[in-house]
């Protein structure tokens, strides 16, 4: 029997402002245990919050990117529950008015695109950490570090329209990555910056209603978010089809074990009693507070793929590779312009080059998605740029550049110190070489005779050993040539 | 009209425990203060938009600035049971 899969997700992204949502206490990821609290993430009687504006900006920037509606009528709600990560026993979050509606984000899948809407975003704030002595079944009691208490948290909901575990995955990673590019959330989410929930439900195909869905907490990877999908389809399609109906629940993922579970009931009661939060006024979010965030939103990873193919000529893989983060897209831009001198247009040829030296050598010493190791990268665009042309005016070989390109890793110095240094500058006096390729043809009877004898590849291993007798610096395209004159000749 | 059990609900979404006795004066005193909104009903009010915040004010905002943050002891003075530099709550999972 075949099965439609149904999933929308859930995501929380803590943003990077300096100060939390409602306080000006600090959002210091990993600072000593409840240092960065004040009375009012606290939630001690008498205090009240004021709105953190940037936190209010991210949020609205993120949601154009989204391609949403941004509310005019924005207010803030108080979401009731007991839980001991949260010191006031109610959460500040929205609920009727969110900040935003109704956008879509564009995601890969296989040989193409799709459109994957957004239902909401909104705003709220994130809550202290539990540590438990043991499992939380199991732990007599717990400790609360409420450092991210009150920490800005962007919540956004798709819609029910992603139709795969690996399309949930590739949400996911879109999602990131137009975070990232916005510069409003980290992106990690081993500690914790980007958080997923994921409502998952089978139907048979054409059903126009939807099934019993199953929502799964704790998936903090995109590998574990689609593992445990995978997971759950399977769970639910076996149990459809013994007949079973599906239970609307919570269920954890155990990523470790691999399975999902039911959580007990009594962790999570749905009994919000929402209302608007009294020492919060609404918010009214439209002309110049809109328009500047809309005007300064950068060019995000699929704009600048696609641009990079049509500017520089670049595979669409190359291109997608370039444009994991920001950064590495900005290095990989600023060595192609050092290579075009006086603000000329590189050729396709060393924008290629480029791209290929990223892809197979720095992105070995440096993580791609990383920006501040590539802000940090010890070898900087314009000592890559330097080192493809060295290669391009034939001052060194292609062989060589890949020694000195790990040279330049380890000391951080540009190509040509290293090059003039080391004396590897390529030997390319076709008379010298030539008295080597004589030597070498000399030394080596049994390859002649092989050549003669119809085994082409003779002429590969003289080439080889010309360039071991030049420690590489030989010209290779001389050393070529050479050989193939001389062997005609014998 | 509010009944026992909504009383009994609400006061254990609250934490409160009440008795037999305060269980019925409090399903009293709710009744009359329903009773009480229950004549805004009389009012044409489809025309007017829900009031949440009786001040003519929006965009009340702050800038992403530091401020002060209370020393871990103090954040901790009131709690009523610490372990080191953490707050301590009782077993969360009921059995």
């Amino acid at each position: 029997m075949t099965w439609e899969v149904v999933i929308g997700l859930e995501v929380h992204a803590e943003l990077t402002t300096r100060t939390k949502m409602f306080c000006g206490c600090p959002t210091t990821f990993g600072a000593s245990p409840n240092t960065q609290t004040c009375p009012i993430c606290l939630g001690m009687p008498g205090t009240l919050p004021v709105i953190n504006r940037r936190a209010i900006e991210f949020g609205v920037r993120t949601a154009l990117a989204f391609n949403c509606r941004i509310n005019t009528a924005c207010r803030f709600a108080r979401k009731h529950y007991y839980y001991p990560d949260m010191p006031k026993n109610f959460q500040i979050s929205q609920y009727e008015e969110p900040l935003a509606e109704d956008g879509w984000l564009e995601i890969d899948v296989q040989g193409g695109t799709k459109r994957i809407g957004i239902q909401r975003l909104h705003m709220e704030e994130d809550v202290g950490k539990l540590i438990h002595d043991g499992t939380l079944e199991t732990a007599p009691s717990s400790r609360v570090d409420f450092n991210r208490a009150g920490v800005p948290l962007m919540e956004t909901v798709s819609k029910p329209e992603l139709r795969s575990p690996e399309e949930a995955a590739a949400y996911l990673r879109a999602f990131r990555s137009v975070l990232m590019y916005l510069g409003v959330c980290d992106g990690n989410m081993e500690e914790g910056s980007m958080r997923c929930d994921a409502n998952i439900s089978l139907r048979r195909p054409g059903a126009t209603e939807l099934g019993t869905k199953v929502e799964i907490k704790n998936l903090n990877s995109f590998r574990n978010a689609q593992r445990a999908l995978e997971f759950e389809v399977k769970r639910q399609a076996q149990a459809l089809e013994a007949g079973e109906k599906i239970v609307q629940e919570t269920r954890l993922f155990d990523a470790d074990k691999g399975y999902t579970r039911s959580m007990r009931s009594k962790e999570y009661a749905h009994d919000y009693r929402y209302f608007p939060e009294p020492d919060l006024v609404p918010l009214k979010l439209e002309g110049a507070f809109v328009d500047g965030i809309r005007a300064a939103l950068p060019e995000l990873a699929r704009a600048q793929q696609q641009r990079f193919v049509a500017q520089y000529g670049l595979p669409a893989y190359d291109a997608g590779i370039l444009t994991q983060s920001r950064a590495l897209a900005g290095y990989y831009e600023a060595a192609v312009s050092a290579l075009a001198p006086g603000g000329s247009t590189a050729s396709p040829a060393s924008a290629k080059a480029v791209a290929n030296w990223i892809m197979s050598e720095l992105l070995r010493v440096v993580p791609g998605d990383d920006e501040r190791a590539i802000a940090e990268s010890p070898v900087p665009p314009a000592h890559l740029a330097g080192l493809i042309a060295l290669i391009d005016d034939g001052t060194i070989s292609g062989k060589i550049a890949k020694d000195v390109f790990e040279k330049m890793v380890r000391s951080r110095e540009d190509a040509r110190t290293i090059v003039q240094r080391e004396g590897l500058t390529q030997v390319a006096d076709t008379g010298a070489i030539a008295a080597i390729v004589d030597q070498v043809i000399a030394a080596n009877p049994k390859a002649i005779a092989d050549f003669k004898a119809g085994k082409t590849a003779a002429a590969k291993s003289l080439v080889g050993q010309v360039m071991k007798a030049t420690q590489g610096k030989a010209n290779p395209a001389i050393v070529n040539t050479l050989i193939e004159e001389k062997l005609a000749k014998v | 009209m509010i009944e026992r059990k909504d009383v009994e609900h609400v006061a254990r979404l609250a934490r409160l425990a009440l008795s037999a006795a305060e269980i019925e004066k409090m399903r009293e005193q709710l009744n009359g203060i329903l009773a009480y909104i229950e004549k805004l009903n009389a009012l044409a009010t489809d025309d007017v938009e829900p009031t949440s915040h009786a001040v003519p004010m929006v965009n009340v905002m702050r800038d992403d600035a530091p401020g002060p943050c209370l020393p871990r002891d103090e954040a901790l003075a009131n709690a009523p049971d610490r372990a080191g530099e953490f707050f301590r709550v009782p077993r969360i999972i009921e059995d």
